[in-house]
């Protein structure tokens, strides 16, 4: 008998007793099984529920205590500039000669004074302690101010900024609702913390510095990686021949991929720093070592980006006589951006959101000024959140949360679109 | 600036070289003769390459060795003979003058470096305008030649299309290239502190409290055991006892049983946690987690619970490692013939039997590999164990105790301000060499195992 015929044979009755679905153990054990399965269902449910659980208690955390940090205090101070100034008229403070008149003035003296003339002794406590720099900066904007006796609203210290926005603080909570009662205390928009750049005092201290840093990084990073990583994924995918070259390249992109970035950091330090001398704490250097990151991601996804193009339009073009140089840089890699742009991107925001390697080639020095150039001194967004996050001053927790609530938005956004450019530009050949 | 000038004088020249390569193509093409070998465009590359490439081999050659030139020409001359023999303090003497020179309003020490300044200039100048000229030569000379080549039977595509073949390869070994740099510069610096510190208590010592003057043929706290210990804790153990049942499951449920809106939903979101840079993680894991875990010690009667734990580095590091787990799962469990999983489910297996029974088990060799890159992940991780998990080096079992791991321990003895060639700074240099080599060891044993399995079914 052949195989096909037994198979199809029918079980000879009696050899084999039918199943009996209805008997109570039958019953039991499918129902048994069946609350199995839900348990095995609902435990991956939960799974999945409790680590975005876990995203969105993180991302709340941060917003809640973030978003103090963009609102700012602000005091009014009464300031009899014609008096304390000794009737000094605008037009000193206008022209070439206002830097010099500013500093001639002493308007640090002259806001402590006029700080005391309007809240006594306590009043310094009100007051953060760069406050008079709000004072020159008004004038220079105004210098008709000089002739007035206005009222000018500057930063409060952070702890009457911190009692405004509800954090308790026995000591100082008459002079606030003194501060209240005279209808002196205002909640504006943080705008400075947007435009200025790392400080001591929690209260006046911003991002921007940080900011550019980053963007200075980036741009390197992006000059660098982004050719080199598609250069190296079009050899690999259309020229190499496979020997064992090219699997030594193959396995240090790979290996490059997985190494810990600390360790892109000690590189950075001792090729960079020691050997080649580059400046220290610069986004040139910053750059270099995460380009050496990130070129490895890019590589890997537009080798893929690369591979999904079909060969037919590869034979297509040779066909008619084009070079295979031709065939990659006029038809494949046009076919391959989308996806060369979603690695890149992904790449290009993990890279934002270093922080380790930069760490160890020097770039949590104190930068009060935003760099310029690209040897300057400058610090990125993460490595100023991690700076601030060891600061003992407790005014600095909600700063390093807006912080964290900026480099979010950096990121959420970069990773947004490399979502949208995947889903709208995927094509299946 | 002169770097500028150069950047600018190399891209000049090119333009030039393209512009006038292509006009003489184009007479061929004009004047109607009907058989030449290559498009216009490409004989204007050709010359445009002989007069850049030249020019940049040139300029690198030239900016390496002219700050040298500049500093003999200054110290040859008649005004730098009183400085002092002393070398070093020459040379401190002319880098004051180099950054006077630069910018005036720079500090300087040495009344020296005043009077060398405007020497320095002049010299600088002087090597500048030689270079600049030099280079603008070459160019020329270079585009001359390839111009000089140009006949319509010149085979101009395919000179142009080996140096693109070129490039391509240097591209591709830059990762060669940084991989020989990783390893040389850590065993260089490494030899220099097994040279101080002896290997056998750096490998086998277990204590871990290093001291800046080090006496000869005794333990001088070196001993690293302690922290590979607090690197496995939290890492190879504390993490994945989060990540890799939340991982798995979220992978089961996103492949097996969810509907494709809720898929498509949360696939983003799982990546999002991914996205999320590890400074956050950290300062979420130190200000949030941490002292939540030490109030629930305390209230469960541990009285000595620390504000910094193991427990709270490894819990947020799993959660940072879940989406990790996760798609390397999902890619595993796709990866299985879905005539496997027809077959179980047509015997009449529920689904959670035939994932338990067919498809995790034939998966389960990508699912190891995934756990190892994962592992490999979280023993390299940074700044989540910087802000959480503490300087203490102990070995100890007990989540709620302070530990420290190797990345802890880099961060520290290269940021404190000590000097770059004692035995605290090259130690960094030890401790990143072994992270090296475990990760790599690791991905290099997890890759195989992914991709020996994936072409057992294709």
């Amino acid at each position: 008998m052949s195989e096909a015929a037994a198979m199809t044979a029918p079980i000879s009755p009696g050899t084999r007793t039918g199943t009996d679905w209805k008997s109570e153990a039958m019953r039991k054990r499918v129902a048994r099984r069946y609350a199995s399965e839900k348990r095995f269902r609902a435990l991956g449910l939960a799974a999945i529920i409790l680590s975005s659980l876990f995203l969105a208690f993180l991302l709340f955390v941060m917003v809640s205590n973030g978003a103090k940090g963009f609102l700012r205090t602000e005091v009014a101070l009464p300031i009899n500039f014609p008096a304390l100034s000794g009737g000094m008229s605008p037009e000193a403070l206008q022209g070439a000669q206002q830097k010099a008149t500013l500093t001639s003035l002493d308007l640090r003296g002259l806001t402590e004074i006029a700080i005391e003339a309007s809240y006594g002794t306590d009043g310094r406590q009100i007051f953060a302690r760069n406050a008079w720099v709000e004072v020159r900066e008004q004038l220079r904007d105004n210098p008709q101010l000089i002739t007035e006796n206005a009222t000018l609203w500057l930063s409060a210290a952070s702890d009457i900024d911190r009692v405004n926005k509800g954090d308790a603080r026995p000591a100082l909570q008459s002079l606030y609702d003194d501060l209240q009662a005279r209808n002196a205390i205002q909640t504006v928009f943080n705008t400075p913390f947007l435009t200025s750049s790392d400080g001591v005092d929690p209260a006046l201290v911003g991002i921007w510095g940080a900011l550019k840093g980053s963007l200075m990084t980036m741009f390197v990073t992006l000059l660098l990686a982004f050719p080199i990583g598609v250069l190296s994924a079009v050899y690999l995918e259309e020229y190499a021949p496979r020997n064992r070259w090219t699997d030594l390249i193959e396995v240090s992109i790979n290996n490059l991929a997985a190494v810990p970035s600390i360790i892109f950091g000690l590189l950075g330090l001792v090729v960079f720093l020691t050997w080649m001398d580059l400046p220290r704490s610069s986004a040139l250097v910053g750059g270099l070592t995460l380009a050496l990151m990130t070129f490895p991601v890019i590589v890997i996804a537009a080798r893929n980006a690369v591979k999904a193009v079909p060969p037919s339009i590869r034979e297509a073009a040779l066909g008619i006589g084009a070079s295979k140089v031709q065939v990659i840089f006029h038809h494949v890699l046009p076919l391959a951006i989308p996806g060369i742009m979603t690695g890149t991107i992904i790449g290009m925001a993990r890279a934002l959101g270093e922080t380790a390697p930069l760490l160890m080639i020097g770039m949590r020095a104190f930068t009060a000024t935003p760099p310029d150039n690209l040897s300057d001194p400058s610090t990125v967004l993460p490595v100023q959140i991690f700076l601030w996050s060891d600061e003992v001053n407790s005014g600095f927790v909600e700063k390093t949360s807006a912080a964290i609530i900026i480099l979010l938005i950096f990121l959420l956004t970069m990773n947004a679109v490399a979502i949208w450019l995947r889903n709208r530009f995927e094509t299946r050949w | 600036m002169s770097g500028f000038a150069f950047l600018f004088l190399i891209v000049g020249l090119g333009v030039l070289g393209w512009l006038f390569g292509r006009a003489k193509a184009n007479r061929f093409v004009l004047a109607g003769k009907t058989s030449f070998n290559s498009l216009p465009n490409y004989h204007g590359w050709y010359v445009a390459l002989w007069a850049m490439v030249p020019v940049a081999a040139f300029v690198a050659i030239w900016i390496s060795v002219s700050p040298a030139m500049t500093s003999n020409m200054v110290l040859a001359d008649p005004a730098a003979s009183n400085l002092p023999e002393d070398p070093f303090a020459k040379a401190s003497i002319l880098s004051e003058a180099r950054a006077l020179s630069r910018n005036p309003e720079a500090q300087s020490f040495n009344p020296e470096a005043v009077t060398l300044a405007p020497i320095y200039s002049e010299a600088e100048r002087h090597y500048q305008l030689l270079g600049m000229a030099a280079a603008l030569l070459l160019g020329f000379a270079g585009a001359a030649f390839a111009f000089l080549k140009i006949r319509p039977d010149f085979r101009a595509r395919s000179k142009v299309e080996r140096v693109v073949l070129m490039v391509l390869l240097i591209a591709s070994l830059i990762a060669i290239l940084a991989t020989i740099g990783i390893v040389a510069s850590l065993i260089f610096e490494s030899i220099r502190f097994f040279g101080m510190v002896s290997p056998v208590e750096f490998f086998f010592g277990s204590e871990w409290n290093p001291r800046k003057e080090l006496i000869a043929g005794e333990n001088n706290g070196f001993g690293s055991l302690p922290l590979f210990w607090g690197t496995i804790f939290i890492g190879a153990i504390i993490a994945m006892i989060v990540a890799i049942p939340f991982g798995l499951m979220s992978a089961v449920y996103l492949t097996q049983y969810a509907p494709p809106a809720l898929r498509s939903w949360m696939k983003p979101i799982l990546e999002i946690l991914a996205g999320v840079p590890t400074v956050v993680y950290g300062y979420f894991a130190a200000l949030t987690v941490a002292p939540a875990l030490r109030d629930f010690a305390v209230s469960i009667g541990i009285s000595n619970a620390s504000s910094e734990s193991a427990l709270a580095a490894g819990l947020v590091m799993g959660v940072m490692i879940i989406p990790f787990v996760s798609s390397m799962a999902d890619d595993s469990i796709a990866a299985v013939p879905s005539a496997m999983r027809d077959g179980s489910l047509a015997m009449g297996a529920t689904p959670s039997e035939t994932i338990k029974k067919v498809l995790i088990p034939a998966a389960l060799p990508g699912v190891v590999g995934g756990v190892l890159l994962a592992v490999s992940r979280a023993i390299g991780e940074t700044m989540i164990v910087v802000m959480a998990a503490g300087l203490a080096a102990n070995m100890t079992a007990n989540p709620f105790d302070s530990v420290t791991t190797v990345t802890v321990q880099i961060v520290k003895l290269l940021t404190g301000d000590t000097d770059f060639q004692g035995p605290l700074t090259l130690a960094a240099f030890a401790l990143g060499l072994a992270l090296f080599f475990v990760t790599l060891l690791l991905n290099l044993v997890a890759l195989q195992i992914v991709k020996r399995y994936r072409e057992a079914y294709e």
